[in-house]
């Protein structure tokens, strides 16, 4: 599993990676209210907002930590957006997508890195 | 956090693990379990919040009738009829018939005890002591919690049982943990519940007691939102401000008949106060899961821009997201359908009368 500083996880998974959240930020936010996921098939750029994260109190967004095409978007989560509080780093994905350049995953950290990270 | 006060109790709340941040120039606890599991044990048993931050002041004159009637020059509600032991709601207004501030005014033997919001503490209390020949003390020796839940009124009754026999609205003294302390029976979540001033010093002996019940869970400020926006109730600077009349605010029941134009003690300003207002403050249902938040813009169906979201967030009772916010006269009833824009897209929102869950005030 690779994070950013953004926060967020990748996983590879038959080719393309898997998306989502760390716990750590899932605790931050907390408790979640709404996910609006983009659209499976939009290319995305490094840094895009593309997912939009409600808590109770206040909007966060969530960017595209590559360049890369959606493939598939986490549907559960619409109807069960307290998913991403219960299970932040494995049901509660929040999508799929083909990595066009996999350089750009260079500089993300391990879990012991990012564990260092957030102190 | 620079320059930012502290609550009496900080030390307590940083003990049960609170989350704190900047509200109203103190550092206050947002949440400590999570504003969702707060909120709904608030609804179900009793929650705890410390509202210190809160100004209390007690203002004398020669007499009830002088203070009274020196207070009524100020807001639009009816001081002097107010019984010994109990309480209103009420506000200061503008010379345009704006509300500058909402406010608490109970009576207390000859005494007015007021309790104004933290932001408009400073403003509100230069404006009390403009009045002339009016003593005006500002109560920073005392803090203020509030219990508030179905299970509020027993957790105080079996800590000195006068709790039992006060109905909502009344001012009464209690003794918590051997501790002199006033409280009305009040609130800002729609349920049942006790707003207690307690000296500073004794503010954590009290709060530890009332902690000690099992029914009983200290709540932030994000769950204290989101119980009054589910009630319907008003946040000063969102849903009203100077620039919101009562008549637009829907808060004419607090400006009682005999304050209203025609009358001896009608307030100068009866005739703007109520006035037919052209835009009203309604309740407000997205459709969606979706939240629509304060400055979200209203549309109607055809289009026309009709008003705005003053208020709204995520509420954990009824599952869903509410809102509130101001809308014309003509979009106005319950039922209207109206398009709320959200990050570019205008979805539906349907007007629907308050509060979103019933009150449970003990009459």
């Amino acid at each position: 599993m690779k994070y950013t500083e953004e926060h967020e996880w990748l996983r590879e998974e038959g080719g393309v990676m898997l998306v989502g959240i760390t716990a750590h930020a899932a605790e931050q936010l907390g408790d979640v209210v709404f996910v609006e996921l983009p659209e499976a098939g939009m290319e995305v750029a490094q840094n895009e907002e593309i997912v939009v994260i409600e808590s109770v109190k206040a909007a966060s967004d969530i960017l595209a930590p590559v360049d890369g095409e959606i493939v598939e978007v986490n549907e559960a989560l619409s109807d069960n957006p307290g998913a991403v509080n219960e299970d932040p780093e494995g049901e509660a994905w929040f999508f799929k997508m083909k990595v066009s350049d996999p350089s750009q995953m260079d500089e993300f950290m391990d879990e012991a890195a990012y564990k260092t990270f957030i102190g | 956090m620079a320059e930012l006060m502290r609550l009496a109790l900080h030390d307590l709340h940083v003990e049960l693990g609170a989350r704190m941040a900047a509200f109203a120039g103190y550092e206050m606890p947002m949440q400590y379990a999570g504003v969702m599991a707060e909120h709904v044990h608030c609804r179900t048993r009793a929650g705890l919040f410390d509202v210190s931050h809160m100004g209390q002041v007690r203002l004398r004159g020669s007499s009830w009738e002088a203070v009274a009637s020196a207070f009524e020059t100020l807001v639009p509600q009816d001081v002097i009829g107010l019984v010994d032991g109990r309480q209103r709601y009420g506000f200061f207004v503008n010379a345009q018939g704006g509300i500058e501030d909402d406010l608490m005014f109970a009576r207390e033997g000859d005494a007015l005890i007021v309790v104004v919001n933290a932001a408009c503490k400073g403003a509100d209390l230069e404006r009390m002591r403009r009045l002339s020949g009016i003593e005006v003390d500002a109560l920073e020796d005392r803090a203020l919690l509030a219990l508030q839940g179905p299970e509020a009124g027993d957790v105080l009754a079996g800590l000195d049982e006068r709790a039992q026999a006060m109905r909502f609205m009344d001012l009464g003294d209690l003794s918590i943990a051997g501790v002199a302390c006033w409280a009305s029976r009040s609130g800002y979540t729609g349920e049942d519940g006790f707003e207690i001033s307690v000296p500073v010093a004794e503010a954590e002996s009290v709060a530890r007691a009332l902690l000690g019940h099992e029914a009983v869970a200290p709540i932030g400020l994000g769950a204290r939102d989101s119980l009054r926006l589910e009630a319907g109730l008003c946040l000063f600077g969102q849903d009203i401000d100077p620039e919101t009349t009562p008549a637009e605010a829907q808060l004419l029941w607090a400006v009682q008949k005999v304050r209203r134009s025609g009358g001896a003690r009608a307030h100068p300003l009866a005739g703007v106060l109520t006035a037919e207002p052209r835009q009203l403050r309604v309740g407000l249902r997205p459709e969606g899961r979706a939240p629509m938040r304060q400055g979200v813009a209203l549309y109607d169906e055809e289009g026309r821009s009709v008003g705005r979201v003053t208020s709204g967030g995520f509420g954990p009772t009824v599952e869903g997201p509410v809102a509130m916010g101001y809308v014309a006269r003509d979009a106005a009833e319950a039922g209207t359908r109206l398009l709320g824009e959200v990050r570019g897209k205008r979805l539906p929102v349907t007007v629907e009368p308050l509060p979103f869950v019933p009150a449970n005030f003990k009459r």
